[in-house]
């Protein structure tokens, strides 16, 4: 276990400097320089170097990466020239909106997709289960945001229940106080990720079903209950931990469409917010730090496979 | 995701390792597949209704979908406009063919360019192995780490797109998926006799990836193109509607929703439902099609 768990770390880590090289990168993409970019199109060539030698732009490539690298390990995401503030100050006024958004909506989505997923195997191919795969299809093939609107229109502006847009107090309490607005942003992640995950409990909770151990359960007489939550269920969910990890970039695009057409105030609209201005510096702080939230995402479902299913330790020591 | 089609059980007196059957060629199983997939054949004809829509429509009923005329903006349907106008006094029915075009023309070449590259790259770095596969794989995660939208609304601000451009950019990002998957296949197509055959006769790496790998990964490549056009379809849909896709006056499905939902208040429910309601549905045409084609394909290319 120790090895397998230290050889996942190192290929994290990989990944992760792959992950800071690629967004280095990216900015390098932009015409002309970052400089010309922030300081104008008529700014002097006098202006360019003198913010390119404040900002150190115009060292050479791997030495302004390893400056790069050195202020994300010491948690410094960068500075928004056009805001005049730290990256880091702007994410740590979104991100806790993103957790309590997509936080909330994961854990529902997950209380619903399981038992949802696990009821369309049992009664597989009878109308539970063609209603379930029918809505979960439909769900899935819907863009988010097609979602999102249908939602209102129904309950924001056929039936009055719900306000159209997501509570935009300043701090996780003041949005909390006005828990109305979050039903719909909530609701409309929850059922977009419910429709993935259901997905994919309901063909591994199959799989499951077909398994020698289930005929041997059977044939010693066991109550159909019993082989269903001890048997089905548990050997169902250790797959459903990889896929959790591995959805991570979905939902978070789902979220990104959701704070837009709910206008909650997330870290994914201050990234499209950021894309409108050309606000660089913000965008790729965003995108290093999703990126390595996959990352270890994923590598906490791995570690969490390998604890809970020991074939995978010892298939890959 | 399965429908109607049984796991593979064995009938009674069948030959061990279940029914045989008559595989033929690639192209006739794909046929025998629609036929037996009920959902499939359904999404097939709609993807053909759908393209006929789009392709030939405007030969039949043509319209003006450069010039604006505000006098005719925000008509309900009528006689003139069956789907209305919108606030653009744009014909909606007009413009939903013009949209169409666009979104399957980018599905249909972001999914043949993603999966193709993607095949390569697993089939390359599965037979390689060792250290070229360990950081063919590295950079693959690399690129998964971070949301296609994300990363296509960074490069929006930083170039204008076209049409060649987008779907360039949208398969760059997409051929992660098949490069996995074939990745896992090869691993253990190249310690088949045949393949390990290939070599003692001579036969160099190329030859071994293009000829004998390659092609027995078939079925999942057909599978995984089919899923990739109907994601293409729904990225493009979400660009489109964040304002990051085809610039003006391309007429765009997203392009339409986002600026009907200025008018949802309104109660201008043509502007919205019907480009909604094309796009759903071509996307699940899709995915259908993947779903029927895996159930088949898949496990009968399983059962050899």
């Amino acid at each position: 276990m120790t090895g397998f768990i230290l050889r996942r770390l190192a290929q994290a880590v990989i990944v992760v400097i792959g992950v800071t090289i690629f967004t280095f990168l990216l900015q390098h993409l932009i015409p002309g320089s970052i400089a010309r970019a922030i300081v104008g199109p008529r700014a002097t060539p006098a202006q360019i170097a003198g913010f390119d030698q404040e900002w150190g732009l115009n060292r050479a490539l791997p030495l302004q990466y390893f400056s790069f690298l050195d202020h994300l390990v010491h948690g410094n995401l960068g500075y928004s020239y056009k805001q005049n503030r730290s990256v880091d100050s702007i994410v740590a006024e979104y991100l806790p909106r993103d957790v309590l958004l997509v936080g909330t909506s994961l854990v529902l989505a997950l209380l619903i997709a399981l038992p949802l997923g696990m009821l369309q195997a049992v009664r597989r191919n009878r109308t539970a289960d063609y209603v379930g795969t029918g809505v979960s299809f439909l769900l899935y093939s819907m863009p988010t945001y097609l979602l999102g609107l249908l939602l209102i229109a129904g309950f924001s502006i056929q039936f009055r229940i719900f306000p159209p847009s997501a509570p935009q107090a300043a701090t996780i309490t003041g949005i909390l106080a006005h828990p109305s607005g979050l039903v719909l942003p909530i609701a409309t992640l929850t059922l977009v990720t419910c429709a993935l995950f259901s997905r994919y409990m309901r063909s591994s909770a199959i799989d499951s079903l077909t398994q020698d151990y289930i005929r041997t359960a059977r044939a010693k007489g066991l109550l159909e209950r019993t082989i269903r939550y001890r048997h089905v269920l548990r050997n169902s969910l250790i797959p459903i931990a990889t896929l959790v990890g591995l959805s991570l970039p979905s939902v978070l695009t789902a979220a990104l469409m959701v704070e837009y057409v709910f206008n909650f105030q997330g870290l994914g609209l201050a990234y499209y917010n950021a894309a409108l201005t050309t606000d660089y510096p913000v965008e790729l702080g965003i995108t290093v730090l999703i990126g390595v939230a996959t990352v270890v995402g994923n590598l906490v479902a791995d570690l969490a496979y390998a604890g809970l299913d020991p074939r995978v330790r010892y298939r890959s020591s | 995701m399965t429908f109607d089609a049984e796991p593979a059980t064995a009938a009674p007196g069948a030959p061990e390792g279940g029914e045989v059957r008559d595989t033929g060629s690639v192209l006739r199983l794909v046929l025998r597949t629609f036929l037996e997939n009920r959902l499939a054949l359904v999404g097939l004809v709609v993807v053909v209704l759908v393209t006929l829509f789009c392709f030939v429509g405007p030969l039949f009923y043509s319209t003006d979908q450069v010039h604006s005329n505000l006098l005719e903006a925000n008509l309900a349907p009528g006689f003139a406009y069956p789907v209305g106008t919108d606030q653009n006094g744009f014909d909606i029915l007009g413009r939903l063919m013009a949209g169409g075009q666009s979104s399957i023309e980018v599905g249909i070449s972001v999914a043949l360019i993603a999966t193709s590259l993607g095949v390569l790259w697993g089939a390359i770095a599965g037979f390689m192995g060792g250290v070229v596969d360990a950081v063919m794989m590295r950079v693959v995660d690399v690129v998964l780490a971070i949301p296609v939208v994300f990363l296509f609304i960074f490069l929006a601000t930083v170039v204008q797109p076209t049409l060649g451009l987008l779907i360039l950019v949208l398969a760059l990002l997409s051929w992660l998926g098949p490069a996995r998957l074939v990745r896992g296949e090869t691993l253990s197509l190249r310690t088949r006799e045949y393949v390990q055959a290939t070599r003692v006769m001579g036969g160099g790496s190329w030859r071994a990836v293009l000829r004998h790998i390659v092609p027995n990964t078939i079925g999942t490549i057909i599978v995984n193109a089919t899923f990739q056009v109907a994601d293409a379809i729904l990225v493009l849909a979400t660009l489109q509607f964040l304002g990051f896709g085809l610039p003006p006056p391309t007429a765009t499905w997203g392009g339409m929703l986002a600026n009907g939902t200025n008018y949802l208040f309104d109660g201008y429910w043509w502007q919205v439902y019907p480009a909604g309601a094309l796009i759903v549905l071509t996307v699940l045409a899709f995915n259908f099609i993947g779903d029927g084609l895996r159930d088949s394909l898949e496990v009968r290319l399983q059962r050899r």
